[in-house]
């Protein structure tokens, strides 16, 4: 018997622990050993991890199950395991969760270099995972395709929280400096650095693993020294288009702007990389979407020189890092765009931008779709109305004057305004949204009345009702 | 059962009486005084008064260094706090004092360990100031949890494998699950007079069966408190530290 496989020995399919009937070994781990396991009715399907112990037991593999512990009882939503039962880590250590079912990533990746459409939907799949975690202030820190599962709904479910980092809870790993911080190939230049309070390092790894999706190859190899680690704090990946050249222009500078090497030069919101590659044609191209070459060697002489002195960033809650990056949505009424509340839905959106620095404001029109009919001619007008609601909307937003990367603008078609600003607001991870009351004349009009009301009432995120007082209202 | 820990009151009575609410508001099921009951603030009487009848039912006291320094005014002490302390004795009953100076150093109990400042050496009154300094406490206190105040930041220290001892600022009314396979010291906050210019009372709680520990804050009326040390003649600037929480 192999010294390390003592749990095995312990543990064996058929036997029972803590009212638990152990199935299938389906996993040796360097944390330890995963089987299926019965005798809960929760109605899913479950796992069970144990840890090594004893002997041939990694200190590095103990901790790494102690912090999957900590953390994933106090996650929940539809992108993490469902938590069922933890042994005592002093007497019978283990940890029962709910085994999702679907296919990995890793999995999928045997068909790379995937798609672009493809890669950009399971890639807004895994941010979608990313901005849920960081929203109850986790980071992962160890995203790579093994770890993400996605399900028979289409969305992703993320595993494997031995490295993560929960910012209600000490950090365990925080002094473990001798232990990897992540997996080679994925792990940002800030974990290299020792740093775990970033949520920033996720986007990061999401940048690798759709680098991957989009080309079938790893943007920095698979580095066996810490130098070789230390490359990515100044070396740029190769361009994914130089690799494979069905990957446009849009996709290239999502995928390079995640793997930017400081982290204030990446994505601030794993939402933000959502929406971009949800919306392919709203992302603002930059030199990024067209470099063809690594930079040259003195600027990445320079970055490296800089690299040198990189250092922790101070602590804060990922909740709060991610909050200061909002989507704020306003729903701009183009129908009536010479109404005299407009001025006033202005001037609320530009003070709540005034508020936050690196938002991004999405300016939504919703008209009357009522042409759903086939056939060339009407689908030429309906994109001739579509495109003068679009030029209504830059126009109303033009004395914000915003940098174009900041802005984003839609002309929705839906003969339900209230559902159709809804959905647009859950699907791309809105944090308010900024919508007029009803004028006096309008609240007459019952569906423009359960527009305002309706969206407050049921939107998931904060809505701001802008309403101008009547004069001599008291 | 939840057992509310409470530390660093300092004649604070407003503090004493929006913890011990916010305690019995979630259901505290024992309660743990873990000295310095006296001290900077206007109400010492009436602070040991109903720290005595906790007492009485079973609750946990031990010895501060104010509590200490009525028999005898250590020469450490500055001159405001001297002058708090020689009004305080004055205030005090009889009673109060004997009370006071018959409190052990240090309390253990099952796996939990309650004392003032360091269990290392609990009458030296050391400052758990760093992970080795928790570390040294954790070692003497030859219990799961050790519980202090005395330094008036909550903080949370535990042993990392190998020994060494790890640092966490918790965040308030958050639950952290603490297993017993690990070490813990909990520094529980100070009551009377939080410095971390938030004035709010702190205090914390420990979930025996759950393992669980949660430091708290608590809002009172911080300016009644601190006009009191005015109006009773006290040194301005320790009114002024309860006003701001510095």
């Amino acid at each position: 018997m192999n010294p390390g496989e003592r749990t095995v020995d312990r543990y064996l399919t058929g036997s029972e622990l803590d009212g638990f009937r152990l199935g299938e070994h389906i996993h040796t781990g360097a944390m330890g050993e995963i089987f299926r396991v019965t005798g809960r009715d929760t109605g899913f399907p479950m796992i069970m991890k144990l840890p090594r112990s004893g002997r041939g037991a990694s200190q590095e593999g103990l901790l790494g199950f102690e912090t999957e512990s900590l953390v994933l009882p106090a996650l929940t939503g539809p992108h993490v395991p469902r938590f069922v039962a933890a042994g005592s880590l002093a007497r019978t250590p283990y940890l029962v969760t709910e085994w999702v079912e679907g296919e990995s990533l890793e999995q999928l990746l045997k068909r790379s270099p995937l798609p672009p459409v493809e890669a950009a939907r399971l890639g807004a799949a895994l941010a979608d995972a990313v901005h849920s975690l960081h929203l109850q202030d986790v980071i992962h820190l160890d995203l790579k395709p093994d770890n993400a599962i996605v399900k028979p709904d289409g969305r992703l479910a993320l595993i494997d929280f031995g490295l993560a980092y929960h910012a209600h809870f000490p950090d365990l790993l925080a002094e473990e400096r001798r232990f990897t911080a992540g997996s080679a190939p994925y792990i940002s230049p800030e974990q290299v650095l020792g740093t775990r309070a970033d949520p920033r390092s996720d986007i990061f790894a999401l940048g690798v693993v759709l680098y991957e999706m989009a080309t079938g190859e790893l943007p920095f190899g698979v580095p066996s020294t810490l130098g070789g680690l230390r490359d990515r704090l100044w070396r740029d990946p190769v361009p994914p288009r130089v690799r494979e050249t069905a990957v446009p222009p849009w996709l290239q500078e999502v995928i390079l702007r995640c793997l930017e090497p400081n982290a204030e030069d990446r994505y601030q919101s794993a939402a933000h990389v959502a929406f971009d590659l949800r919306n392919p044609d709203q992302v603002v191209l930059t030199d990024r979407s067209s470099r063809f070459n690594e930079s040259g060697l003195m600027e990445q002489v320079q970055r490296w020189w800089r690299a040198r002195g990189m250092h922790s960033l101070p602590r804060r809650l990922p909740r709060s890092q991610v909050a200061a990056a909002p989507i704020i949505m306003v729903a701009v009424d183009t129908t009536h765009p010479d109404d005299q509340r407009q001025p006033a839905l202005q001037r609320a959106t530009a003070q709540m931008l005034s508020l936050s620095g690196e938002f991004r404001l999405i300016c939504v029109s919703v008209i009357r779709g009522a042409r759903v009919a086939e056939g060339a001619g009407v689908s030429e007008a309906a994109s001739e109305e579509h495109r003068e609601h679009i030029v209504r909307l830059l126009h109303w937003v033009e004395p914000l004057r915003l940098p174009p990367r900041r802005l984003s603008l839609h002309v929705l078609e839906s003969a339900s305004p209230e559902q159709a600003l809804l959905e647009f607001a859950r699907s791309n991870h809105v944090d308010l949204i900024v919508l007029g009351a009803p004028s006096p004349e309008q609240v007459r009009l019952a569906w423009w009345r359960s527009v305002a009301s309706g969206v407050t009432a049921n939107a998931r995120c904060s809505v701001y009702v802008v309403r101008i007082p009547e004069p001599g209202d008291t | 059962m939840i057992i509310a820990l409470l530390s660093d009151i300092h004649g604070n009575l407003e503090a004493l009486q929006a913890c011990l609410k916010h305690a019995t508001e979630s259901r505290a099921g024992r309660y743990a005084f873990l000295g310095d009951l006296v001290g900077y603030g206007a109400d010492p009487q009436k602070v040991v008064d109903i720290v005595a009848r906790y007492a009485s039912e079973g609750a946990v006291i031990v010895r501060g260094n104010h509590d200490e320094a009525l028999a005898r005014t250590p020469r450490y002490m500055n001159d405001s706090v001297r002058a708090v302390i020689n009004w305080t004795r004055e205030k005090l009953s009889k009673d109060a004092k004997d009370f006071l100076a018959s409190l052990p150093l240090c309390v253990r109990e099952d796996e939990m360990c309650f004392v003032h400042a360091s269990a290392a050496s609990p009458e030296r009154w050391d400052y758990i100031d760093s992970p080795s300094a928790a570390r040294r406490s954790i070692d003497a206190a030859q219990a799961t949890y050790t519980f202090c105040g005395h330094v008036h930041d909550q903080t949370l220290y535990f042993l990392a494998a190998g020994g060494k001892a790890s640092v966490f600022s918790p965040l308030q009314g958050k639950e952290i699950p603490v297993g017993r396979h690990r070490r813990w010291l909990a520094i529980v906050g100070s009551v009377g007079q939080p410095r971390d210019n938030n004035p709010a009372a702190a205090y914390t709680q420990f979930d025996t069966a759950h393992e669980r520990i949660t430091f708290y804050r608590v809002p009172y009326d911080h300016l009644a408190a601190a006009e009191k040390i005015r109006d009773a003649g006290l040194p301005l600037s320790i009114a002024h530290r309860v006003e701001k929480g510095i």
